[in-house]
């Protein structure tokens, strides 16, 4: 079997044990990389064979679930998407992701990030409660309806965003460009409601005037979601809102079944049951 | 769960700054801040400065003899760079922050395009006409005048 | 709603400055590529063509405006900065205060002054 060729590769990884550390110290790995190994499968391997206290999340390695984000070679990215050997032949720095408090090593406390999350109200809100708890029948939503916010969707809260976005740095009451994009999603979904009281949390002193454009969260965002794009027209629409132009575009309406369907019988949902 | 010792890794203004790897647009942001506060300190001397005309040529010409010195000449070309840059960098971003430089949505297919990518022809105008401005501003305070 | 809106007073003084501002810019630092509203030959500086412009009911009005606009525009965004360094709720009240004083307090300075400099130069 052909050698395959191997390059040393040094690691520079700032580690950080709450027990011992009193801030955090950068500790040096030398590894064999071969071509085609993500950053995610090199830490593994460090683990694996140097240095099993290395803590670090992971969990589906094909950037899907957006657990893996750190700050390689001082920019914020998901680990298992980055091929090592694309950014050096030398040397490499890892660091947990910037802008949230670091647990341990590379695991950062995301639990800020969530709850900002959860109080823009990310779900579909309506007027018509009843319909919503126990719904008769299907909202009607066209392509174009649903291209309109279709991109923000695709946000897999990694949290590289948040690292990226310089007001982050500084302004901790910032929502940040995840939360933002979240808020503009669905607003703009025609089915929602809810735009009243989303904007009323955005609307005001640290909410999304803070953002000025840098750019760096969709420079940096590995699914296109384009964080940047969602706060502008956000802000668009704010302003649109304050004075009074633009159509108010009625909510979806239940699409009404053809007069000879059949529906099979229903299943009733389970107890609503809230949050933790 | 045990309570375990966080450390804030907040990175706290030196995150305005940025620092290699980053795009050009998150440069232009902090130039952007720097011209501003610039900008603005200049003015608050300017508004006394300038009002000194109001008592009498002797007294206006003795201000404009001190400012006539070549750090002053300098400042005053600082303060042309700055203000060509913010106005013109400033017409981009409202631009874009009211909506019409950003692009519609559309479905992210990997190379993923961004609104980055949309408004690049509009910053890359408005660096011209800042750079030619500039220019002509320096020619005309170091050569012409 | 009352930052949105003082957002878009922000963005208006803005688009206020790069008008009456860039046309400042053009009288004074490119008078000798343009040569606009100096009717003296030689420097913008000079003291006929300061008191020209002075006397001239356009260049007061649009003076006062520009000033208006630059300390709102300039003041919203010091306050914009200083409030993204994390002060607390009352330090913030205090800025917001402060500017608004300093901002009411330089445009009654200069308005003044603007207006003082229109019997400025007069041939006795």
């Amino acid at each position: 079997m052909e050698q395959i060729k191997k390059v040393p590769i040094t690691f520079y990884i700032r580690r950080f044990d709450p027990a011992a550390d009193e801030e955090p110290r950068i500790q040096q790995y030398v590894l064999q990389v071969e071509k085609g190994m993500t950053v995610l499968d090199c830490i593994h391997m460090i683990k694996e064979e140097q240095d099993p206290s290395l803590a670090f999340r992971f969990s589906c390695r094909m950037g899907v679930c957006g657990s893996c984000a750190m700050l390689i070679n001082g920019r914020p990215t998901l680990a298992c998407n980055t091929q090592t050997l694309d950014l050096t032949d030398s040397v490499l720095t890892v660091a947990a992701l910037p802008n949230f408090n670091i647990i341990r090593d590379l695991v950062p406390d995301l639990v800020p990030m969530f709850g900002v999350h959860q109080r823009v109200k990310p779900y579909i809100i309506r007027k018509d409660a009843r319909e919503m708890e126990k719904p008769s029948a299907e909202y009607f939503q066209s392509p174009h309806q649903l291209e309109e916010f279709l991109q923000f969707t695709y946000c897999i809260k990694c949290g590289v965003c948040m690292a990226a976005c310089p007001t982050m740095a500084t302004d901790r009451q910032y929502p940040g460009p995840m939360a933002l994009t979240q808020v503009y999603r669905y607003n703009t979904d025609s089915r929602d409601d809810g735009g009243g009281e989303r904007k009323d949390l955005v609307a005001k002193s640290h909410g999304v005037f803070g953002c000025h454009y840098a750019g760096e969260c969709s420079n940096a965002c590995p699914k296109g979601v384009d964080p940047a794009r969602a706060i502008q027209l956000l802000k668009r629409d704010l302003v649109r809102d304050y004075l009074h132009l633009g159509k108010d575009h009625a909510c979806a309406r239940i699409h009404p079944l053809p007069p000879n369907a059949e529906r099979k019988p229903k299943i009733e949902a389970p107890p609503f049951t809230a949050g933790a | 769960m045990r309570e375990t010792r966080q450390f804030d890794n907040h990175l706290g203004i030196i995150g305005w700054l940025g620092g290699g790897r980053w795009g050009i647009e998150r440069y232009l942001y902090i130039i952007h801040r720097v011209a501003g506060l610039g900008i603005l300190l200049f003015f608050m001397m300017h508004i006394f400065e300038s009002s000194v005309r109001i008592f009498g040529p002797e007294s206006w010409d003795t201000a404009m003899d001190v400012l006539a010195h070549p750090v002053f000449k300098l400042g005053e070309f600082v303060v042309f760079f700055g203000f060509a840059f913010h106005a013109l960098n400033g017409l981009r971003l409202i631009l874009i922050e009211l909506g019409f430089a950003v692009g519609k949505a559309e479905e992210p297919v990997y190379p993923y395009r961004s609104s980055l990518n949309v408004q690049r022809p509009l910053m890359i105008v408005v660096m011209v006409i800042a750079a030619v401005l500039i220019l002509a501003g320096g020619m005309n305070i170091f050569v012409l005048d | 709603m009352r930052e949105t809106s003082g957002w878009i007073w922000f963005i208006i003084a803005g688009i206020v400055i790069f008008i009456l501002g860039g046309l400042h810019m053009m009288t004074v630092h490119m008078n000798a590529i343009l040569g606009i509203f100096n009717p003296a030959a030689g420097d913008a500086v000079d003291w006929e063509n300061v008191s020209w412009r002075s006397r001239n009911l356009f260049f007061t009005v649009t003076y006062i405006f520009l000033l208006a606009a630059v300390l709102y525009h300039g003041f919203f965004g010091l306050r914009t900065i200083l409030f993204e360094l994390g002060p607390s709720r009352g330090a913030q009240r205090f800025i917001t205060k402060f500017l608004w004083c300093a901002g009411i307090v330089l445009f009654v300075i200069g308005t003044y002054a603007a207006i003082a400099a229109r019997s400025i130069g007069k041939v006795l």
